[in-house]
C-alpha cells in the first residue's frame, strides 16, 4: 500500500473506519479456520454502496488486492486477508431495502444476516429458505460468494437457487446488474449470477441482492433415528431417497459429534453410535403420508429407538444442537480441521467405512456431522496443536479423505468453498483445460487479480500456515490445562 | 485463562449475541475479537494499554456464553484478565478519582448515603463537570427513600415450607430498600421464614467487575460471619449478587476459606428462582388488566438461565398480561458500573430497550435488578407519559396485597 492509496483511502473514511493500528488489525487476522492467519494491511468499513464502489476503483487504480469480508465465518478462509492488502468489512450494509411480500421477494444489503431474512419475513408466513449452520451471524455478502448450502437445501437447493437479482461492483470498478426482481427469472443467455454466485469473491462484490422468499411450511415433524452403526445410518438415507420421499432435511452425526452437541445445547439425543435426523415439512395431510412411510423405512434400515419431536422447542432444540455442532467440538479437542466434501448419497455407507478405515490408519478421532440427504459429509478430524507434527497428519488424512471423495465420483467440497484450504485440491477436481477457462475468466473481469487475490486457485502468494505448538506462556511455566 | 482462550474456535457465533458488536460493528468489539486480544496480552505480542479501550467496553452481560457452542467461559476469562490488568494499569488522574469513588462508596450503604447526599448538592453542578461523574450523579434520585429496617426474622405465613436468608447487597439498601422489603413479605406470605442477618452486605461482584480483587474477597468474608449456615437459600435480589456470587469459586480459588466461600455460593438463589422452587400461592391480583413488560437482567438471564422462572410467576397473576418485546435478550446498558464508565454506549443501549419496551404499550416494567430499573427509569424520562419500573418482587407484592 503506497503512500497515494492511503491517502486517497483517507478521504474516503473518517479515521475510525479506517483501521491501520495493530491492535484494530489483530482481530481481522482470521476467519473460522484459524489454521490460516495473515495481517491485512488496512481494514475499511464502509457504511454505503458509494464507498464501496469507490474502494474498489481505488483498489484498481492502484492494483491494491483486497478481500470482502462480512462476519467472518469462512470455513475454508475465504475471508482470510491477504497480506497487505485491503479487507473491506461489509457487516455495517445491513438494510433490507425492500420486503414484498405479495412478490415474495426481499432486496438487501450485503452485510445483512441470513437470519435477519427470515425474521423479518416471518410476520407474512414467508422464510428465506438456505439455511447455513452459521445462519444466525452469517451475511448473504458471504453466502453468495460461496454459494452456501445448510441444512435444508436438500429440498430448495442452494444459495443460488434463491437470487433473483444482484447489483454488483466488479473487480475494475464497472457497477452493473444481473438478473432482475421476477421470480420466473431472465432465462436468456448466459446465467451470470450462476457465475457471480459461489465465485469466492474472485469477481467483485455484491452491493445489492434480490432473494426470494418462501411460504413457510404448515408443519413440520422432525424425526430423530438412533443406530448401533455408523454405515447403517448411511444406508437409511439411501433407502429414504430410492424411496422416493423428499424430506427437507436428512443429517448424521456421529457418537463424537452427539456427544459434543449434547454437551453443548442438552438436546436430549439418544445414547447412540448414529443419529439420523430426517425433518418432513409442508401441508399436514401429506406430511402424515410421508411419516408414515418414512417410519417403516426407518425400521426396515435397523434403528433402534425411533423418536419425534413433540413440541416446536424440541424441534428447535435438536437444530441449535446440529447447527453448533462443529463448534461444539471444541469441547472435545484443542484442534480440528472441518472436512467438507461430497459423494454421491448412494455410496454413503461405504464412504463411511472407508473413512473409518483411515480414522484407524492414521490414528487419529473423527467426528462425522453432515448433510446426509445431499451426500455431503463433514469429517471433523481432531487432533492436539500441541504435539508435533500433529497438524500435518491430521492434514494428511483431510486429503486422503478428499482423494476418496473425488474416487466415488464426488466433490472436494460441497458448501464451504475452496479459499485458502483446497487450493492445491483444485487439480485432482478439474482438468487443466477447466482451470484455465477459469482463469480466462477471472482475468476477464479482474484483469490485475486484485479480488481475494490468493484463494481458489492453486499456488500464487498464500500466507503460511500458522505455527501450531505450546502457547508461550505455557512453555514459560505460567500456566497450564488442567 | 488458557483453556478458556482455547476453547475458542473463532466460529462467530457469538457475534450475534454482542451487544457493543451490534452497536460499534468492529471485530475488536466482538467478543471473539475480545479473546483474540487478550490472548495476543498475554503472549507479549501487543501492549495492554492498547487492547484496554476494547476490553473495557465489554458490558460483562455474558450474552455470549450461552451463545457459544464450544463453551468458552468467557465470563471467567474476562474476571481474571481484568483483575490481573488492573494491578499493572494506571489510569488518567479522573479517571482514577472516579473509580475510587465507585469502589470506596457503592459497597458500603452508610457510606453511599453520605456520598449520595453531597451528590446531590452536586447534580446541579454536574453540567460542569467531566463524563464519568456527571453520569454518576445522574443515577441518582432526587431524594434518597427513608431507609426501611426489618426485623431479623420474618415470620412463615402459614405452613412453613422454607428458611431463607435475604442478603441485603449495597447500592440497593439505599436507593430502594423497598425491593427487599417487598421480597421478604412476599416470601413470607409464601410460607417462607425469613431471616435478616443485620451484619450482612454487599457480595462483592461490583469490585470484583471492576478488577479489585481482593477488596472483593474481604467484603464477601463478612457475609460469610453474618449469614447462619443452617438455612435453604441465600436470596438475593438483585442480578449481579447471584451471578457474582456463583464466581466465588473462581475469587477464592487457592484461599484458605475456599471451601467455605464454594459452600456458601452454592446456597445463593435468585428470588425468582427460589420462589419458583417453593412455588407461588396464588396472589388476589388486579382488579383490571395490566400490561406489563419483563425486562430480562442479563445476570439473570445469561449468566444464571433465568427465563421462564420470573416469567412463570407472573403469568400466576390475575389479570396480568406479559408482553413479549423485541430483542429482549439485549442489555439495556446499566451493566453494573458500566453507565458510569461508558456513559455515551450505555444511553444508546439503553434508548433502544426503551423503544421496544414502549413499542408494545405496556401499564409498566418489572425487572429483577436495581440497575436495570434505575438505567430503565433514567431513559424513560424523557417520554409524556412514561411507565413505571419497578422490581418483580414489588410487584408480586402489590398482587398479594391488591393495591394498585
Amino acid at each position: 500500500m503506497n503512500r497515494a492509496f492511503f491517502a486517497a483511502l483517507e478521504s474516503i473514511y473518517p479515521p475510525q473506519r479506517l483501521l491501520t493500528r495493530d491492535v484494530e488489525l489483530l482481530p481481522y487476522e482470521s476467519d473460522a479456520l484459524t489454521a490460516f492467519s495473515a495481517k491485512p494491511g488496512a481494514v475499511v468499513l464502509p457504511v454505503n454502496e458509494a464507498e464501496i464502489v469507490d474502494t474498489v476503483r481505488l483498489c484498481h487504480d492502484h492494483a491494491v488486492p483486497f478481500v470482502a469480508r462480512g462476519s467472518g465465518t469462512s470455513l475454508s478462509g475465504g475471508s482470510l486477508p491477504i497480506p497487505e492488502g485491503l479487507t473491506i468489512g461489509l457487516n455495517r450494509l445491513n438494510r433490507i431495502k425492500k420486503l414484498d411480500p405479495q412478490q415474495r421477494i426481499a432486496v438487501v444489503e450485503p452485510g445483512v444476516i441470513n437470519l435477519s431474512i427470515s425474521e423479518a419475513a416471518q410476520p407474512y408466513g414467508l422464510y428465506y429458505a438456505p439455511d447455513p449452520s452459521s445462519q444466525s451471524i452469517c451475511t448473504i455478502g458471504g453466502n453468495i460468494a460461496f454459494n452456501s448450502g445448510g441444512a435444508h437445501c436438500l429440498k430448495y437447493g442452494m444459495t443460488s437457487n434463491h437470487v433473483l437479482g444482484m447489483k454488483v461492483v466488479l473487480a475494475d470498478g464497472t457497477v452493473t446488474k444481473f438478473g432482475s426482481e421476477s421470480v420466473e427469472g431472465v432465462g436468456i443467455g448466459p446465467d451470470l449470477i450462476g457465475l457471480f454466485v459461489g465465485s469466492e469473491g474472485l469477481f467483485g462484490i455484491a452491493l445489492e441482492i434480490t432473494v426470494r422468499l418462501m411460504p413457510q411450511p404448515e408443519v413440520y415433524r422432525t424425526v430423530l433415528a438412533a443406530y448401533d452403526d455408523l454405515g447403517r445410518a448411511g444406508d437409511a438415507v439411501s433407502m429414504v431417497v430410492a424411496s422416493g420421499l423428499l424430506p427437507g432435511a436428512m443429517e448424521i452425526m456421529d457418537r463424537l459429534a452427539i456427544e459434543a452437541a449434547e454437551a453443548s445445547v442438552k438436546a436430549g439425543y439418544p445414547d447412540a453410535e448414529a443419529l439420523l435426523i430426517v425433518e418432513l415439512e409442508g401441508e399436514s395431510i401429506q406430511v402424515n403420508t410421508e411419516f408414515e412411510r418414512l417410519q417403516g423405512i426407518i425400521q426396515q434400515s435397523g434403528a433402534f429407538e425411533l423418536r419425534v419431536a413433540e413440541s416446536e422447542a424440541e424441534r428447535t432444540r435438536i437444530w441449535k444442537g446440529r447447527k453448533g455442532a462443529f463448534s461444539a467440538v471444541g469441547r472435545l479437542s484443542p484442534d480440528y480441521i472441518v472436512q467438507d466434501g461430497v459423494v454421491p448419497r448412494s455410496r454413503l455407507g461405504e464412504a463411511l467405512l472407508a473413512i473409518n478405515a483411515l480414522k484407524v490408519k492414521y490414528g487419529l478421532e473423527v467426528a462425522n456431522v453432515f448433510h446426509a440427504g445431499d451426500g455431503n459429509l463433514h469429517p471433523l478430524i481432531l487432533y492436539d496443536g500441541r504435539a508435533v507434527g500433529a497438524l500435518e497428519k491430521a492434514e494428511a488424512l483431510a486429503g486422503e479423505i478428499l482423494a476418496l471423495c473425488i474416487n466415488l465420483g464426488g466433490s472436494i467440497t460441497g458448501e464451504h468453498g475452496v479459499g485458502m484450504e483446497k487450493r492445491d485440491y483444485l487439480p485432482a477436481m478439474f482438468s487443466e483445460e477447466e482451470i484455465d477457462i477459469m482463469q480466462a475468466l477471472r482475468r476477464s473481469i479482474d484483469p490485475r487479480e486484485i479480488a481475494n487475490r490468493g484463494k481458489m486457485f492453486p499456488g500464487g502468494e498464500a500466507p503460511a500456515l500458522k505455527l501450531q505448538g505450546l502457547h508461550p506462556l505455557e512453555k514459560a511455566g505460567v500456566i497450564s490445562r488442567e | 485463562m488458557a483453556t478458556a482462550i482455547e476453547k475458542c474456535v473463532h466460529c462467530g457465533f457469538c457475534l450475534a449475541a454482542c451487544p457493543t458488536y451490534s452497536l460499534l460493528g468492529e471485530e475488536m468489539d466482538s467478543p471473539r475479537g475480545r479473546i483474540y486480544l487478550m490472548k495476543n496480552v498475554l503472549e507479549d505480542k501487543l501492549a495492554a494499554e492498547d487492547a484496554q479501550p476494547y476490553i473495557d467496553r465489554c458490558l460483562g452481560c455474558m450474552a455470549c456464553v450461552p451463545a457459544c457452542p464450544s463453551g468458552v467461559e468467557y465470563g471467567d476469562l474476562l474476571v481474571s484478565y481484568r483483575a490481573l490488568q488492573e494491578a499493572e494499569r494506571r489510569r488518567p488522574p479522573l479517571d482514577a478519582m472516579a473509580r475510587n469513588l465507585v469502589i470506596s462508596t457503592l459497597p458500603y450503604p452508610k457510606r453511599f448515603r453520605l456520598a449520595a447526599q453531597a451528590g446531590k448538592l452536586g447534580k446541579a453542578l454536574s453540567g460542569a463537570l467531566p463524563l464519568p461523574f456527571a453520569s454518576m450523579l445522574n443515577l441518582l434520585p432526587d431524594q434518597l427513600p427513608a431507609s426501611r429496617p426489618m426485623p431479623p426474622v420474618l415470620p412463615a405465613q402459614g405452613e412453613r415450607r422454607g428458611v431463607v436468608a435475604l442478603l441485603p447487597g449495597c447500592v440497593q439498601q439505599a436507593l430502594a430498600p423497598e425491593i427487599n422489603f417487598a421480597a421478604a413479605q412476599v416470601l413470607a406470605a409464601n410460607g417462607v421464614e425469613v431471616h435478616n442477618p443485620p451484619d450482612a452486605g454487599c457480595c462483592g461482584s461490583i469490585l470484583l467487575h471492576v478488577g479489585a480483587e481482593q477488596q472483593a474477597q474481604e467484603i464477601a468474608r463478612r457475609n460469610f460471619i453474618a449469614i447462619p449456615a443452617d438455612i435453604d437459600a441465600i436470596i438475593t435480589t438483585a442480578a449481579g449478587c447471584g451471578s457474582g456470587i456463583k464466581d466465588y469459586e473462581l475469587l477464592f480459588k487457592g484461599q484458605p476459606d475456599a471451601e467455605r466461600a464454594i459452600a456458601f455460593s452454592r446456597k445463593v438463589m435468585d428470588f425468582s428462582a427460589y420462589l419458583s422452587t417453593v412455588g407461588m400461592r396464588a396472589p388476589a391480583g388486579f382488579a383490571s388488566e395490566r400490561r406489563v413488560v419483563y425486562q430480562d437482567a442479563c445476570h439473570l438471564l445469561h449468566a444464571q438461565s433465568l427465563h421462564s422462572e420470573p416469567r412463570n410467576l407472573l403469568n400466576q397473576i390475575p389479570n396480568l398480561r406479559l408482553l413479549p418485546i423485541a430483542d429482549a435478550g439485549q442489555c439495556c446498558g446499566s451493566a453494573g458500573t458500566y453507565n458510569i464508565d461508558q456513559p455515551a454506549l450505555a444511553a444508546e443501549l439503553g434508548r433502544r430497550k426503551v423503544e421496544s419496551i414502549l413499542a408494545v404499550q405496556p401499564d409498566l416494567v418489572v425487572s429483577g435488578n436495581i440497575g436495570c430499573i434505575a438505567q430503565l427509569r433514567q431513559q424513560l424520562q424523557s417520554q409524556p407519559k412514561p411507565p413505571p419500573v419497578m422490581h418483580i418482587a414489588e410487584l408480586l407484592w402489590k398482587a398479594y396485597t391488591g393495591s394498585d
